[in-house]
């Protein structure tokens, strides 16, 4: 008999390596025509940093998306960063481009003070142009700017880097420990359907929403949702490693015996939201969520799966298997 | 006025993913390239005591065979070095390298690995971190199988008092909880490819998610300095915490410094399924005193994490796990022992969730679990529990901009739950 079940959780996740200590750094450079190159260490993983960054270099320095290219290919040529893992490149390489398109803003209104005859700080950089406030005639394109610059001998990078604080270890007695660069946060509710004689159970709809400070690009947020969502699938209900634990027999060789969650797996109603309570430090007050998505789902099957059958499946993953095995024993106990 | 932050922009190379042109490492060919294939180990502990290659080394099509002696520098890596690239001697798990062969294909290569002679004394393996734990327990490390942190056994996070939290509890809940190991499974498996450059520099094209990080670890093993090694990766086919430890890119280093040709050194989809890192397993055991109101007073959390063969990012992932496991709850009097134990199963390392996945998925059951117990609901325990601005975490940072009953509200709405006027009307910003 197939049994429904509703299930929920709530999650949260840092951005950055436990203590801070993993800075990201970024490099700005005017190019003669006034289009910019932006050069970062992180590694796009296939979550879209690459794309996150050139939009935040975009904003801050004004000028179009298509003005800026993005490279990361080396340790030649990318600065430094600590790497993409632990949700940190939003937050630490989104801060490092913002520093590193303010020092270029600074270098250029520099720049432009001495060509433009007025203040640097009347000087602005928006628009694509190289503005002097209360002088509406007086501008240099991008365009020209670049031109003039490169071909006029001098050679204009912004840099800029981010730490969310120095190392801070443990103490060692309390754990006291106080650096965390942001908190974002989750919701999620699970709905399935248990069959009672096969074990099997039935993802049926999954609501997810993460207060996340700021999405950057809200687009590549929801590929995060929907691809965190089936790997925490996979977490709750199939992916075993060692499935007679703790013997190593038998141990999965592959992708025919490691059991993943495929686009067929998925619930067929995904709903998904963001909340954005802006976070003091982050790049336009975003935090980092990407790992997050993957935790929430998994608690809120569990208690989907207790709410539809009556018993706790307190190991993960909740294979059939161990359901039968729990509805037997919730029987024998009577 | 531009204005980009906010907007769902198109990835920037993913037309170049979802068309092909993006070249990934496995996609680089270099004249004369030959192929690595490595000997690991076949059983899960033992020790070494005969290891000839030089039949292997003869062999016609063969450029070259490495083992420990040929690391000129230091013979391990991790983020805590631990790890051998070859293992001179002793064997802790199933498929830990101990010889690497250069062949003009992978299929030369792996008849040449068939000629290396090996004798392993096989050694009684522990699978099961408590029994590693008992003093009887198989050795899997010569310094024993629980790692040491600066605070012992175990990492020790205490706030308040918690025997004096459980006094003051209406209810005491305990719960024990388990998950298993997880394999990351990215599409672009791991691979290297390594050459020296026309300025005789070591190039390695990497899938390294971490490209300064491993940097500094292959300085160590090459004894090379930071520019002498061209590190070349920024784009990779998918990671999830598998590429954020170094599987293929010591190796063929290593080749090709030894035979000064270029190498490319692949794992199947088997080799990696087996033998690289893996999400560790857990147990996590909850005794929670709880009032009538549904407040969580005292949580006190035994952790036990299985991190495998080598340490790999083990006790830092039971660092991290400690920080959170807790909850995105204030409570006033937290006691947290975090342990790391060592088995003979592949290391266990980073893996999408960080420790964080393995603590909620246990923490948010307890959740659910203290409120059947108390009669109350689900939403109701999270809401009266959930972390404002200011509150205390366990490790005593201060919370800010919280987020959490913000998203829950928005969850219910989405969910066509309609939760209470007094839910309904908290907010992050105030107790």
């Amino acid at each position: 008999m197939k049994k429904k079940g509703v299930g929920i959780s709530c999650n949260t996740h840092p951005a950055g390596m436990k203590g801070g200590g993993d800075p990201s750094q970024a490099q700005i450079r005017l190019k003669p025509d006034g289009t910019f190159d932006l050069l970062v260490g992180a590694v796009d993983i296939g979550q879209g940093s690459k794309t996150i960054l050139r939009q935040i270099a975009a904003d801050e320095l004004g000028v179009p998306l298509e003005a800026i290219t993005v490279n990361n290919f080396d340790t030649d040529i990318g600065p430094m960063c600590t790497g993409t893992f632990a949700s940190r490149v939003t937050f630490m390489d989104g801060n490092a481009v913002i520093r590193a398109a303010a020092d270029l803003k600074k270098k250029i209104r520099e720049w432009a003070a001495d060509v433009l005859e007025a203040n640097p700080e009347d000087i602005e950089v928006a628009d694509n142009k190289v503005l002097v406030k209360g002088s509406p005639g007086i501008s240099k394109t991008m365009s020209e700017v670049g031109s003039m610059v490169n071909w006029g001998g001098q050679f204009l990078v912004g840099t800029g880097s981010f730490i969310p604080g120095a190392g801070q270890a443990f103490d060692p007695e309390t754990g006291k420990m106080t650096a965390i660069a942001s908190l974002a946060f989750g919701a999620c509710v699970a709905e399935v359907d248990v069959d009672t004689e096969t074990g099997v159970v039935e993802l049926l709809k999954l609501v997810q929403v993460y207060e996340i400070g700021k999405a950057i690009n809200p687009l590549l947020c929801k590929g995060q949702i929907n691809g965190g969502a089936m790997m925490g699938i996979g977490f709750a209900l199939t992916e075993n490693y060692t499935p007679y634990y703790p013997k190593m027999d038998f141990a999965p060789t592959g992708l025919a015996d490691y059991i993943l969650t495929t686009a067929a797996d998925m619930p067929p109603v995904m709903v998904s939201d963001i909340v954005e309570v802006p976070h003091p430090n982050g790049p336009r007050g975003a935090k980092g969520f990407a790992e997050m998505t993957a935790s929430a789902a998994p608690p809120a099957i569990l208690s989907a799966i207790h709410n539809a059958i009556g018993v706790w499946i307190m190991d993960y993953p909740a294979t059939p298997e161990r359901i039968l095995k729990a509805l037997i024993e919730k029987k024998a106990k009577g | 006025m531009t204005e980009y932050v906010g907007k769902p922009i198109l990835r920037y190379d993913g037309i170049g993913h979802v068309t092909g042109r993006t070249v990934y490492v496995d996609d680089i060919q270099r004249p004369g390239m030959l192929y690595i294939k490595c000997l690991t180990s076949p059983v899960h502990k033992g020790v070494i005591r005969r290891l000839d290659v030089s039949a292997a080394e003869k062999m016609g099509g063969v450029a070259g065979v490495l083992t420990a002696k040929d690391v000129p520098g230091v013979n391990a890596y991790g983020m805590i070095p631990d790890q051998p690239v070859f293992t001179p001697e002793h064997i802790r798990f199933k498929g830990e390298r101990i010889a690497a062969v250069a062949a003009v294909d992978e299929d030369t290569a792996m008849e040449a690995l068939g000629k290396i002679k090996l004798d392993i004394e096989e050694q009684t393996p522990v699978f099961d971190p408590f029994e590693a734990m008992k003093p009887e327990g198989p050795l899997v490390r010569p310094e024993g199988n629980v790692f040491q942190f600066d605070s012992g056994k175990t990492r020790k996070i205490r706030l308040g008092d918690v025997e004096k939290g459980f006094q003051e509890a209406d209810t005491i809940v305990e719960g024990k909880y388990t998950n298993s190991m997880n394999e990351h499974a990215p599409i672009e498996p791991q691979v290297s490819v390594a050459y020296l450059d026309e300025a005789d520099r070591l190039a390695i094209h990497t899938v390294s998610q971490d490209l300064y990080f491993h940097l500094g670890m292959l300085t160590a093993i090459f004894n090379l300095h930071m520019n002498k090694i061209r590190y070349i990766g920024g784009t990779v086919g998918g990671g999830f915490g598998a590429k954020n430890d170094i599987h293929c890119d010591h190796v063929a280093g290593l080749m090709a410094l030894k035979i000064r040709k270029p190498v490319k050194y692949r794992l199947t989809r088997t080799e990696e399924t087996l033998y690289t890192t893996k999400r560790g397993a857990w147990t996590f055991e909850f005794k929670d005193g709880v009032k009538k109101d549904g407040r969580i007073v005292a949580r006190q959390i035994r952790t036990i994490h299985d991190t495998g063969a080598y340490s790999g990012m083990g006790p830092y992932v039971v660092d991290k796990n400690s920080i959170l496991v807790a909850g995105p709850f204030f409570i006033p009097n937290i006691w947290i022992d975090g342990t790391c134990v060592y088995t003979n199963k592949p290391p266990a390392s980073s893996m999408r969730g960080f420790g964080i996945i393995n603590g909620t998925s246990a923490e948010e059951l307890q959740m659910d679990r203290i409120a059947e117990i108390i009669g109350m609901d689900p939403w109701e325990i999270r809401f009266v529990n959930a972390w404002r601005d200011g509150d205390l975490g366990a490790t005593q940072y201060q919370v800010v901009a919280a987020g959490l009953l913000e998203a829950m509200k928005r969850a219910a709405e989405l969910a066509g739950v309609e939760l209470p006027a007094r839910l309904k009307a908290m907010s992050s910003r105030r107790r």
